[in-house]
């Protein structure tokens, strides 16, 4: 490492303050900046008096600073205090919304893991005729992208009389996707066979080292697996909107996108746009905040198939 | 015990039978069959139905008519096709270049400067909320008159900018959109390649008086290939599907000017009802980005590395 370092002082991370070194920290702080700044915007528009916006469009800080607009897409606020905060009076119910999307992702983050994990298992471990055969099937439909499979299921979920209901918001991702399939027996092949095989002597059933064995073995993977999955359902729009645009089982995606087609052209709602926005976000955020470096790698990792 | 009952089996019965009937395979299928319902319902069977549809002509109201290869031949001469596939190319275009050159410009900054997990955070920050929340907040930030953009451009002298507004400029906007949302993403994606690569060929590289300059052509991105093809593969397919953020911004317009392809086959399904039809697209669209993918695969040669 010293020898690296003396050698090529221009690649090493030495606290050596070179032209090159200052540019490049300039660049990278510009960076952090760009992808920063626009959430703080959306924080500074939420809480600003939505009449207000329109007058004091360059103040970093809120103007007229307000939570109104959070009372508003929660729906704290009656009709009159709703439009007297700027809004269109239209009842607007992101409690609702947040329910909903913590029910889909949920059940979506627990069946996908667990009936994948169960799969993952059997093929990574049992031995049985057309093993491979279907593995290799489950594979091909991982090329395969969304679009092909997209409106056969609205057909199917429309022909079931599942619309605008949870089960047909969650069917086509519930018991499996050939990703997590994929994944889980990656990581399932790694294991040592030998706790495996001596639990078998000691009587315990296939189920039994599934468990008691596999399952707790797998605590880091079947994370990461629930992490993604979470994210990317928390944040699907495109089948939720098809499938479910009812206030009932509407989740949050699909209400950010319906608040925004019915503002009024002339003077959209963006206060209450932003406070919905941050509802929306605030979820991730936690998630995030909790689980930090570990999510961080899982992202990582998707990219590494 | 159990092996002479299997072996008493295996004498009677015809021998490719034996494996069915052991206890494991019973318990194995058991296992997988949660999963086997969910592969047959939802990708199997509409994979190929999706194809028997593009055959027909179908509303969802009447039954469907076969219609042969009709919906095929309507789109060879479909000039809204054919401008939503060239609408798509380029915005795929100006997406990969820009993505992945931003990426790599992070991920060689982060190599040299910190490996702090800090700034790995917030650079994939943009990449965790949904597109629709990272769209309604550009839309907000891009707005002509009230948004904090038009604002900063005033007043540096550049002059207020239509944005998602202009024919000329909606397009690239929305790449531009996508791009601040996955460029820390793809990132660090490449910053774990970077990690990949032994310092001593760096080394080797500085013995014999290489510039920086030369050392990142002549060794960075020629050992980055197989992390470079995987992001540029996994970004046109991405990028030929983009619809999130179109649906929210600017819903195809203006002038059809953002009416990429996946509107294109949104529109025939869901606004005019034309099943047959928008199946028929997306099986295209699905051939497309097999040829793509193959090109790609063959031009990059992704399987080899040069170390």
């Amino acid at each position: 490492m010293t020898t690296q370092a003396a050698t090529m002082p221009n690649l090493a991370s030495g606290p050596k303050l070179t032209r090159g070194r200052i540019m490049a920290w300039a660049v990278m702080i510009l960076l952090i900046f760009i992808t920063l700044f626009p959430f703080w915007w959306v924080v500074r528009t939420s809480f600003s008096t939505q009449k207000l916006l329109l007058s004091d469009t360059t103040s970093l800080l809120p103007v007229g600073f307000t939570t109104a607009n959070f009372a508003r897409v929660l729906g704290l606020l009656s009709t009159e205090q709703a439009i007297a905060a700027g809004g269109t009076g239209q009842a607007i119910n992101f409690f609702l919304f947040l329910r909903n999307s913590f029910i889909v992702t949920t059940l979506l983050v627990l069946g996908q893991v667990f009936f994948s994990a169960l799969a993952a298992y059997a093929f990574a471990r049992l031995h049985f005729p057309l093993r491979d055969k279907i593995f290799f099937l489950y594979l091909t439909a991982l090329m395969v992208p969304g679009i092909v499979t997209l409106i056969p299921n609205f057909i199917l979920i429309r022909n079931l009389g599942w619309l605008d209901t949870f089960q047909g918001i969650i069917a086509p991702k519930f018991l499996m996707t050939p990703f997590a399939v994929f994944f889980l027996r990656q990581f399932f092949l790694t294991i040592n066979r030998e706790v495996e095989e001596a639990a078998r002597i000691d009587g315990a059933s296939l189920f039994g080292v599934f468990w008691q064995i596999i399952l707790p073995l797998s605590i880091a993977p079947l994370t990461t697996l629930a992490i993604l999955v979470f994210i990317g359902e928390w944040n699907d729009y495109l089948w939720p909107f098809l499938v479910g645009k009812d206030e009932s089982v509407r989740v949050l995606t699909v209400a950010l996108g319906i608040f925004r087609s019915q503002t009024p052209q002339g003077a959209p709602d963006w206060g209450g746009m932003m406070a919905g926005a941050i509802v929306t976000m605030i979820p991730t955020l936690i998630l995030f905040g909790l689980a930090g470096r570990k999510a961080i790698d899982s992202i990582q990792f998707s990219g590494i198939k | 015990m159990a092996i002479t009952a299997e072996a008493v089996q295996a004498q009677t019965k015809p021998r490719w039978l034996t494996p069915w009937l052991r206890g494991e395979t019973w318990f194995a299928f058991l296992f997988i069959l949660p999963s086997m319902i969910g592969f047959i319902l939802f990708y199997a069977v509409p994979a190929v139905r999706g194809l028997f549809i593009s055959f027909t002509d179908w509303d969802l109201l009447t039954p469907a008519q076969p219609v042969g290869l009709a919906n095929y031949q309507k789109l060879i001469m479909d000039v809204d096709f054919w401008k939503a596939l060239w609408v798509t190319l380029n915005y795929a275009v100006i997406n990969i270049f820009i993505q992945t050159v931003l990426a790599v410009l992070i991920a060689v900054l982060m190599d040299r400067l910190t490996k702090s997990i800090f700034v790995r955070g917030v650079l994939i920050l943009p990449y965790l909320f949904s597109n629709v929340v990272v769209a309604l907040l550009w839309l907000w930030m891009l707005d002509p008159t009230l948004g904090i953009v038009n604002s900063f451009l005033a007043f540096i002298g550049i002059g207020r900018q239509p944005f998602l507004g202009a024919p000329s400029q909606a397009l690239a906007t929305i790449a531009g959109i996508n791009i601040w949302r996955h460029m820390g993403y793809t990132a660090l994606l490449v910053f774990a390649g970077l990690q990949t690569i032994p310092k001593d060929v760096y080394e080797a590289g500085a013995i014999d008086g290489a510039s920086e300059l030369s050392m990142f052509w002549n060794i960075t991105l020629p050992l980055l290939r197989p992390v470079l093809v995987f992001v540029l593969v996994t970004t046109i397919i991405g990028s030929f599907q983009v619809f999130d953020t179109i649906a929210i911004t600017t819903q195809g317009c203006p002038a059809q000017a953002t009416r990429v392809i996946m509107w294109y086959i949104y529109e025939f399904a869901f606004d005019r009802f034309n099943m047959g039809y928008a199946t028929a697209i997306s099986i295209a669209l699905f051939l497309i980005l097999i040829l793509i993918t193959l090109l790609q695969l063959r031009v990059l040669r992704a399987g080899e590395s040069d170390l």
